[in-house]
């Protein structure tokens, strides 16, 4: 197969655009299509102050890397959640988040739960409710609070994760097969600031995940290839399986499924329960960020309960 | 001489001859779940897997952190 551009022998292949390149070209491709996205989808401006939310996986390091080859002032952010199981996955995706920023001259601020938080994100789901001992769900609440201050109080313009369509694509089929209609609302690739929230924005939301991969190994970035050990029966990664039989059979399916949502979001009359509705009055009582959960902001009431029951006893008792 | 196909920890043989992604559908991988590398450099699924050819896949589908 040889490529569209220039003739030469082609590396990939993306069928849903008809669009075989060569190395040197699809980078080309990749970054200008980046662009092209952020300007398109109203993400940020030229100049924007942008903090990348930084894994270790192929997506963030990516973009990281793309927003770097595009000028943009962009500093990493990386959140040690002290995933062990014996294969210290968490400290091997950090060191590829650190080797990537030593390698490029750039800044990685690193925030490690357990020091600040007292426990491990798997320790913290053994004894709260949430996620009945599952990690993910005190991971990602984790994660998307610590991700939103560290933004905040660094007075950054934006935070950019590094999502792709295929990510989006089987959040959205699996709000949609249970009519999760406050996700499906805020299911979006630009969430605008609020008192209390930074802008967040997915500047790869239109790339496929061969297409981040295809970037990373061809600018030679050292990734974690391993999914988190907590992630081997997650429902997003089925709902990608699944999607990616349909795009087999039908090339372009998966980013018409995706791409034809964001247009029929618009034209939805949502109520506003979803992050996109309007703010409530209530702020939690120990950060002060609003909040729709009572006194205390889930992220505060999750890890005073994590707290409490980790105190160790008194000697005697 | 059968081409290998590296998967993971695992190495098919599959008869040479065949394109890559004829072999990655015997052995019901989905081409989109994948990149094929050959000597380290990526190639696409329309390539003639040659004899003695070692095709090393790398998974794309991340499901951890972000």
């Amino acid at each position: 197969m040889k490529c569209r551009k220039c003739g030469r022998k082609a590396v990939i292949n993306m069928r849903q655009h008809k669009l075989a390149l060569c190395a040197q070209d699809f980078l080309t491709w990749f970054v200008k299509q980046t662009e092209r996205t952020i300007h398109r989808d109203a993400l940020f401006e030229q100049g924007s102050n942008v903090l990348v939310a930084v894994s270790g996986g192929k997506d963030s390091l990516a973009l990281w890397h793309v927003l770097q080859q595009l000028g943009y002032p962009c500093n990493g952010l990386y959140i040690g959640l002290g995933i062990d199981d014996g294969s210290a996955y968490s400290d091997r995706s950090r060191a590829c988040a650190q080797q990537f920023a030593d390698q490029h001259g750039m800044n990685l601020k690193v925030v490690d739960v357990a020091a600040s938080h007292g426990a491990t994100i798997p320790e913290a789901a053994q004894v709260t409710r949430r996620g009945a001992g599952k990690p993910c769900s005190v991971c990602g609440l984790t994660r998307r609070y610590l991700m939103n201050r560290a933004a905040l109080e660094g007075g950054y313009d934006v935070l950019v994760t590094g999502h792709n369509l295929d990510d989006e694509a089987a959040t959205l089929m699996g709000n949609t097969m249970n009519w999760l209609v406050g996700y499906l609302e805020s299911q979006a690739p630009l969430l605008p600031e609020k008192p209390g929230f930074v802008r967040k924005a997915k500047p790869f939301h239109r790339f496929y995940e061969r297409e981040t991969a295809a970037y990373a190994l061809l600018r030679g970035i050292d990734y974690i290839q391993e999914e988190c050990p907590y992630s081997a029966d997650a429902k997003s990664i089925y709902y990608k399986k699944v999607l990616n039989q349909i795009e087999t059979d039908r090339p372009g399916a998966k980013q018409a499924f995706y791409l034809s949502f964001l247009q029929a979001r618009d034209q939805i009359q949502f109520t506003g329960s979803g992050e996109r509705g309007p703010l409530p009055d209530a702020r939690c009582s120990t950060c002060g960020q609003p909040t729709r959960g009572g006194r205390q902001c889930a992220f505060c009431s999750t890890w005073q309960n994590v707290r409490a029951r980790n105190k160790p006893l008194e000697p005697g008792r | 001489m059968p081409a290998k196909i590296q998967y993971r920890d695992q190495i098919f043989d599959v008869r040479s001859g065949m394109t890559v992604r004829a072999a990655l559908q015997k052995l019901e991988i989905s081409p989109e779940s994948v990149l094929a590398t050959r000597k380290s450099e990526l190639i696409t699924d329309d390539e003639i897997l040659q004899d003695d050819d070692h095709v090393r896949l790398i998974p794309v589908i991340s499901g951890g952190q972000r």
